[in-house]
């Protein structure tokens, strides 16, 4: 139970930080931070105490294994994660080539 | 017939891959293979819709069968609700892919371009078929992960702004949706739509289900950018390419939100009303103060776009009165009434919005501006899109004859008969609203006299972007057609069937 909390924890502070920070690169790190806190997450969904790497082997077949089905779906949350935040990352090198800074004050120009 | 049904991601998704490597060796390649491909997927999707076959088809990637009735491979599952938002992703994807063919000649690098927008394709083809919870998220995250770049696609200050607020938001939306996923899977240990459906139906856990359905509903609800999710729609619809706009406005926001959440919220949960009370208010909302936030525009993109959020609460507030009274099992008529008068509406709101941003783009390609004050008098100078973007104004503001009047007026019609009075006084006034804020436009942009002094020089739009327009236009007046019987029976009844026999989707698919 702890874990999960921590896990929440983990997450409030990535919230936080995508909702306070005026700089660009640190609104992208509170977004990786979540994303991460959720994998975590997902991770421990699986987990199974006393669990053992779930791969078949001459001795193991009666093992109790953890769920690989959380593993294998963190991974491709790891990679869409990787397109987005490069994404992201694009976008705002060139905003900063724009306008000279990473400072969303400066940067807003949309409104209505 | 069921090795149909990967094509829709196939095809795309060969060619978003195709484009760049072949692009610079062969003339003209891009454009024509990008368009070929989406004409190639209407045909598939109209041969679906008219040919008479038992839904739901299922398709198994790799063959994995289920394993003592539990599905464990990946299913692509077409039943009547996908057949049709395929039939609207790839008409109006392939118009606009059409209409790109000059509108983008401008640009540079338009090899990218047309890969990306066969990408964005692929994966709104992926959520519609998928039959699992993840793939639906891949493939979500495909789309929009291309539509990110899309909005970027003219790098200036404001398209990079829009586009770097539309990932922020977006990035969050897909976490929601991924913690909701997460959440799902450690009730019930299964990702298989129809699966989780049947697991859901022993689980009487309230307060967990309550809390998994407000993540998805605000995660999908982002995606769909239905008020108080909404800040970032206009800024990313008005900044991306015409074209673009038109595909983010009158198909991505349905396909990868709308569609999600109705096919969620009809068959995989078990319907309560409590949830159908905030879908209602959801809907309602958003139609309210999307028109009210519309009408003060002067950016006509910009209006267009918060055009696009009051519309897509008449879709979700159908849906939602239909699932309210399936849920207290109330008249089952009434119910589908509600039901195909959202659906209706969604269909119709994906030809006339696209049309309004095809306009908006022919304005924008002669005239180079998007205010309204700056325009005037375009309708002898542009006089095809003049009569279309008439033709699309009238159906938006539901005048009759066309389509956008039968479809407000089933689903007005459905308020009433559903004592929903207040609702139905509430679509009204927003439609009144709607036309007002429309005569607008058509009085600034193409009626009255022209301060400019260059509006000799204008001329019509080249053949490929005045196509696609005219089609749309004719679509318009064509899909009124969809309220008479027969008709209706052939495209529409059948999604709305498979959204009311909630409970049976799960057995359907396993085939229990």
């Amino acid at each position: 139970m702890t874990l999960f909390l921590l896990c929440f924890l983990l997450f409030l502070v990535g919230l936080y930080g995508v909702i306070t920070r005026r700089n660009l690169i640190k609104i992208v790190l509170g977004l990786c931070i979540m994303e991460y806190s959720l994998n975590l997450f997902f991770v421990l969904i699986g987990y199974v105490h006393d669990g053992i790497a779930p791969i078949i082997t001459k001795g193991s077949e009666r093992a109790t294994f953890v769920d690989p089905l959380p593993q294998a779906m963190v991974l491709t949350v790891i990679v869409i994660g990787l397109a987005t935040t490069a994404m992201l990352l694009a976008i705002a090198i060139r905003l900063y080539r724009k306008h000279g800074t990473f400072d969303i004050r400066e940067i807003n120009s949309l409104k209505g | 017939m069921k090795a149909l049904i990967p094509l829709f991601v196939i095809l795309p998704l060969a060619a978003a891959f195709l484009i760049p490597i072949f692009a610079g060796k062969v003339r003209g390649f891009d454009k024509y293979l990008a368009s070929t491909v989406m004409l190639s997927t209407v045909v598939f999707s109209l041969w679906l819709l008219f040919v008479p076959e038992p839904y739901p088809l299922i398709y198994k990637i790799g063959g994995w069968e289920p394993v003592n009735g539990i599905p464990i491979g990946l299913y692509f599952v077409l039943d009547g609700l996908t057949v049709f938002m395929l039939c609207i992703i790839s008409v109006v994807g392939f118009l606009s892919a059409f209409y790109s063919i000059n509108y983008i000649a401008k640009f540079t690098g338009e090899k990218y371009f047309y890969a990306l927008f066969c990408l964005m394709v692929t994966g709104m083809n992926g959520v519609v078929l998928a039959g699992d919870l993840f793939n639906l998220f891949v493939f979500l995250e495909i789309s929009v992960i291309a539509s990110y770049a899309l909005v970027a696609f003219g790098i200036e200050k404001q398209e990079l702004e829009a586009s770097f607020k539309y990932q922020v938001m977006g990035g969050l939306a897909s976490l929601l949706i991924v913690l909701g996923i997460a959440m799902l899977y450690w009730q019930t240990k299964t990702l298989n739509i129809a699966d989780i459906a049947l697991v859901l139906e022993g689980v009487n856990d309230k307060k967990f289900m309550l809390f998994t359905q407000f993540l998805l509903l605000a995660g999908f609800g982002l995606k769909a950018a239905l008020i108080p999710f909404h800040a970032w729609l206009p800024d990313a619809h008005s900044s991306a390419p015409s074209p673009i706009s038109a595909m983010l406005s009158g198909v991505l926001i349905k396909a990868i939100g709308i569609y999600a959440i109705i096919r969620l919220f009809f068959n995989m949960f078990m319907l309560s009303t409590d949830i159908a009370w905030v879908i209602i208010v959801l809907g309602s909302l958003s139609m309210i103060f999307g028109v009210f936030l519309a009408i003060g525009q002067w950016d006509l993109k910009r209006l267009l776009a918060y055009h696009s959020i009051s519309q897509m609460g008449y879709v979700i507030l159908g849906t939602g009165i239909g699932m309210l009274i399936l849920a207290r099992g109330g008249d089952l008529k009434v119910a589908s009434l509600a039901i195909a008068g959202g659906l209706f509406h969604l269909v119709n709101h994906a030809v006339f919005k696209g049309l309004l941003f095809l306009n908006a783009g022919a304005i924008e390609y002669r005239t180079g501006t998007r205010k309204l004050q700056e325009m005037g008098g375009l309708s002898e100078k542009m006089p095809i899109t003049s009569a279309t973007s008439l033709s699309a104004s009238m159906a938006i503001s539901g005048i009759p004859p066309f389509n956008g009047f039968f479809s407000k007026l089933l689903i007005i019609v459905a308020a009433v008969l559903g004592k929903f009075y207040l609702l139905a006084l509430f679509a009204v006034i927003v439609s009144i609203i709607t036309l007002a804020s429309f005569m607008k436009v058509q009085k600034y942009a193409f009626y009255g006299s022209s301060l400019r002094r260059e509006i000799e020089k204008i001329k019509e739009v080249p053949f490929a972007m005045s196509f696609s327009m005219i089609v749309m236009a004719l679509l318009c007046l064509a899909l009124s057609l969809l309220i008479f019987p027969g008709i209706r029976e052939t495209i529409l009844m059948p999604a709305v069937e498979s959204l009311m026999n909630m409970g049976n989707y799960g057995v359907e698919i396993l085939g229990y």
